[in-house]
């Protein structure tokens, strides 16, 4: 009897999701609130993805949280409140997937909410690699890598990674960020491990004794940043010789601010940042954020966004069309990540080796920073 | 009448209770009205008792209590926790293939409802690796050549393909009770179709999983009435337990069954464990490898740390307290709006210019070189540091020490000094006999303050403390906002509550909590 009974309720909830599907068309929210990282790069949003949008929707309002530094805990509380006020979220997609993981992020299929290329491809094709998760839509690649001071490392400058491990010809303070990522890959690198063993390498206990012995070689002279600014003020201030950032913050320090900094691209560890929908909109948002996105991911408001910051698009097709630095004017292709004159060796961060060793290596990092 | 009142006089026993007017005795009606009063009382208080406990104190409770829930094992692979029962968790094999074909329906529905990757990302915690083997398994889950057992059935009798046939099977209590597994596996997939799929489950194609659990029951031996009649005996088969293997080898790794079976019960002491760098293993809890070991040690260095911080503004505030205190209150009013000063500036902007200040190429160290006191090679290590982090953090709470000092200090009347004075004391024997023993709760109440408020800080010693100088609170903000790990982040939380309370509890008994004043 009651499997009956639930048979029937069923019925009649179809009916009624039918006709909430139906509906939805109809009624988009007039009000999104957008989650970002402020500064710069939100800033780089605003001018290639929301005042286009909101030019051709006048009613609307885009709200922007700068919040996407705890958005994860963020999001979290409000799912487990049940009062979603987020519609879109902007993450690295390290953070994607642990959203995933947990349910807390709308599982979505690129070919069928976004824009196919110019020529035509499907979108997933276009994005390609940068599809790390089943709720990750990407919008740019950034990448962390190493500036250092050009008046401090005499007539070498670095050219190569495992400058950071050699005290001798760079002595000094380096800061490096304060957890695992990028740092145990360079050690190991550094240390003689051939590039694609890495992660094999980085997955025993052995090797990851082995990257903390390289790490241990520098450890009295490294600062320890935990906020991507630190390391452009540190070399500023002339504290580090050098240091690890991302790729974006360099350039603003050489490119518009005229630091005497340069930067390595070698060993440069590629990353993704993008957006995540939050798991359980209620129709009419979910209507306007899909609306958006479609508009946000195209080939032509990628590549604009690299008017106004140094981090590459993360569509295939979008490349081409990149152009000048909107205040500067000089052109961009050559500052991003991607380019194939800064491409020559890099790193893909593994991100289901991150996911799964992301809790024990951070447990050991921490405990090595601290003895 | 007379004789009445005659007889209650005489009644009365001596030494028997007094009376009230009402009959009670007197104790009671007493207690009666002041019941009454305490009642009234606390109907006037009771708004701000249940906002205080509904805002602030059930959140906490319920926060402090993810420390010891692990209802999410048991929630979302219920069936392989019940088959996982009788497995030897010290044996050397992974569990036989009655475990995986329960993993299997469990898993299945725990990937319709995309609540595997959870229960994975939280026996990562235990156990590194976990996490990826839930989310490909879970990938592929649906992939499994179980559809074979679909296939056979409904070559058997096409009556098992219907949709319909199967609602009024599962409708009947006797095929129910004949054939457990199916029912149990309709029953989760009719939640399925109606909850995730918004489906009716009488137009659906039954899933694989049904088959198999209706196969199961059956090669078990199960006599359903009423049910075609079907020989499995010929059927041809397959091996979960291979399947799973095949997916990925990692499940015949013991150390995941145990895993999976330690934290099967509702209640863990896991993140308390963990907090304390212990961990359960085969044979109980037991201490983590040192290379993990942390947290006892964030946990000294959050107590050492936040009393030196609390002795500094001892030192530094007494004298501007006294200050304060005896100066004409014109001059005393300037110097108190400096004290209050840094409150009305941000505590960032406060942090962020003792970075300026102390650093290797900072005012301080640039001062020190140009005057010749340290070499230009051999810096101060001034910040990045536990000695940073005192810095920044005394100057931060010193207004907490100095406003109840100044409090306590102003009602302390100049003239017992002057008097000890004119009896002979020497200006010390005056100062550490008459003046310092009655400036004591104000030292109390400033040093309770200024330590409670620094154990629980964390954004200065995150920009100032480099390594050696962040707090346990680092952590639990840390698992609070990156790892998502909010068990062990609320035990961290709970033990770092039972110290304070312990502390203060040993303060009461050292010095007598009726010995602190915030005020006149």
């Amino acid at each position: 009897m009651k499997t009956v009974k639930i048979a029937l309720a069923s019925t009649a909830l179809t009916a009624i999701a039918g006709m909430a599907l139906a509906d939805a068309h109809a009624t988009m929210a007039d009000e999104m609130t957008v989650v970002s990282w402020g500064g710069a790069y939100q800033a780089s949003q605003i001018g290639a993805y929301s005042d286009p949008y909101l030019a051709m929707h006048p009613e609307m309002t885009v709200i922007y949280d700068e919040s996407s530094s705890e958005a994860v805990a963020k999001l979290r509380a409000m799912n487990e409140a049940g009062n979603i006020t987020w519609d879109l979220v902007d993450v690295e997609a390290a953070d994607a997937i642990r959203l995933c993981d947990e349910g807390l992020a709308m599982e979505v299929d690129v070919d069928d909410i976004l824009a196919p290329a110019p020529d035509g491809s499907s979108a997933s094709d276009d994005f390609g690699d940068s599809l790390i998760s089943d709720c990750f839509i990407p919008q740019i690649v950034f990448s962390t890598t190493v500036g250092y001071r050009t008046d401090l490392v005499g007539d070498t400058p670095p050219t190569d990674i495992c400058a950071i491990f050699d005290l001798e010809t760079y002595p000094g303070q380096r800061s490096l960020n304060r957890n695992p990522l990028a740092n145990m890959e360079w050690a190991l690198l550094c240390d003689g491990v051939p590039k694609a063993d890495i992660y094999d390498v980085l997955a025993t206990p052995e090797g990851q004794d082995q990257a903390f012995a390289k790490l241990d070689t520098i450890k009295d002279s490294v600062i320890w940043w935990t906020a991507g600014a630190e390391t452009p003020q540190l070399l500023a201030d002339g504290e580090v010789v050098m240091g690890s950032t991302y790729n974006g913050r360099l350039f603003s320090a050489i490119a518009e601010q005229g630091q005497p900094i340069g930067m390595l691209w070698d060993a440069q560890m590629l990353d993704f940042d993008g957006w995540v929908i939050p798991a359980g909109l209620p129709e009419d948002r979910l209507a306007r954020v899909l609306d958006f996105l479609y508009f946000a991911t195209d080939t032509q408001r990628l590549a604009d966004q690299a008017k106004y910051i140094s981090y590459g698009p993360t569509r295939a097709s979008s490349a081409p069309l990149v152009g000048n630095h909107g205040a500067l004017g000089i052109p961009m292709a050559e500052h991003m990540p991607t380019d194939p004159a800064n491409a020559t060796n890099v790193f893909v961060t593994q991100y289901d080796f991150w996911a799964d060793y992301r809790d024990d290596l951070d447990a050991k990092f921490q405990s090595w920073l601290a003895q | 009448m007379a004789d009445a009142t005659a007889n209650g006089l005489t009644a009365e026993p001596k030494s028997g209770p007094m009376m009230a007017a009402d009959g009670r005795t007197l104790k009671s009606s007493l207690n009666r009205a002041l019941r009454r009063e305490k009642l009234r009382a606390l109907a006037l208080i009771a708004p701000l008792l249940i906002f205080v406990l509904v805002t602030f104190v059930a959140p906490i409770v319920d926060m402090l209590f993810r420390s010891v829930e692990n209802q999410i094992v048991s929630e979302t692979i219920p069936r392989t926790v019940d088959a996982l029962a009788d497995w030897d968790a010290t044996s050397t094999e992974a569990p036989g293939e009655e475990v995986f074909a329960s993993l299997y329906t469990d898993l299945v529905v725990a990937e319709e409802y995309k609540r595997h990757t959870r229960l994975g990302s939280r026996l990562n915690y235990e156990l590194t690796g976990i996490s990826s083997v839930f989310r490909s398994t879970g990938r592929s889950i649906g992939r499994f050549d179980t559809d074979i057992y679909t296939d056979q059935f409904i070559a058997a009798d096409p009556a098992f393909e219907d949709p319909t046939q199967w609602s009024s099977w599962m409708a009947d209590d006797g095929l129910r009770t004949a054939l457990p597994l199916t029912a149990d596996a309709y029953d989760a997939w009719v939640g399925i179709m109606v909850e995730v799929k918004e489906d009716d489950p009488l137009e659906e194609d039954i899933y694989d999983f049904v088959y198999t659990a209706l196969y199961r029951d059956l090669a078990a031996g199960a006599v359903p009435a009423g049910m075609p009649s079907i020989d499995v005996s010929g059927f041809e088969t397959v091996s979960l337990r291979e399947l799973f293997i095949d997916e990925d080898d990692a499940w015949m790794n013991v150390e995941i069954w145990q895993t999976i079976k330690t934290y099967s019960p509702s209640y863990t002491d896991g993140y308390f464990l963990n907090a304390i760098d212990m961990r359960n293993g085969p044979d109980g809890a037991e201490w983590r490898p040192e290379n993990e070991q942390l947290y006892i040690q964030l946990f000294i260095r959050t107590m050492w740390m936040s009393l030196a911080i609390t002795g500094s503004c001892i030192l530094l505030g007494y004298p501007i307290g006294w200050l304060l205190a005896n100066l004409p209150a014109r001059t005393a009013n300037v110097l108190m709006i400096l004290v209050l000063l840094p409150f009305w500036t941000s505590l960032l902007v406060r942090t962020s210019a003792w970075k300026v200040l102390l650093q290797q190429q900072g005012v301080i160290n640039d001062i020190l070189v140009w005057i010749g006191l340290v070499a230009d090679d051999n810096r101060l290590v001034m910040i990045n540091n536990a000695t940073g982090t005192i810095i920044a953090m005394t100057h931060i709470l010193l207004p907490f020490m100095i406003l109840p000092l100044y409090s306590v200090m102003r009602t302390i009347p100049p003239s017992y000094l002057r008097a000890a004075k004119s009896l002979g004391a020497t200006n010390w024997t005056a100062f550490w006999r008459v003046y310092f023993p009655q400036s004591v709760p104000g030292i109390g109440a400033g040093s309770i303050l200024v330590f409670i408020l620094a154990i629980g800080y964390y954004i200065t010693p995150e920009i100032v403390g480099g390594t050696k100088g962040v707090f346990i609170s680092n952590r639990i903000a840390y698992h609070i906002s990156s790892s998502l790990n909010w068990g062990l982040a609320a035990a961290l939380g709970s033990i770092l509550l039972i110290l304070v309370l312990a502390l203060y509890w040993a303060y009461d008994r050292l010095v007598g909590i009726d010995n602190v004043k915030l005020g006149g």
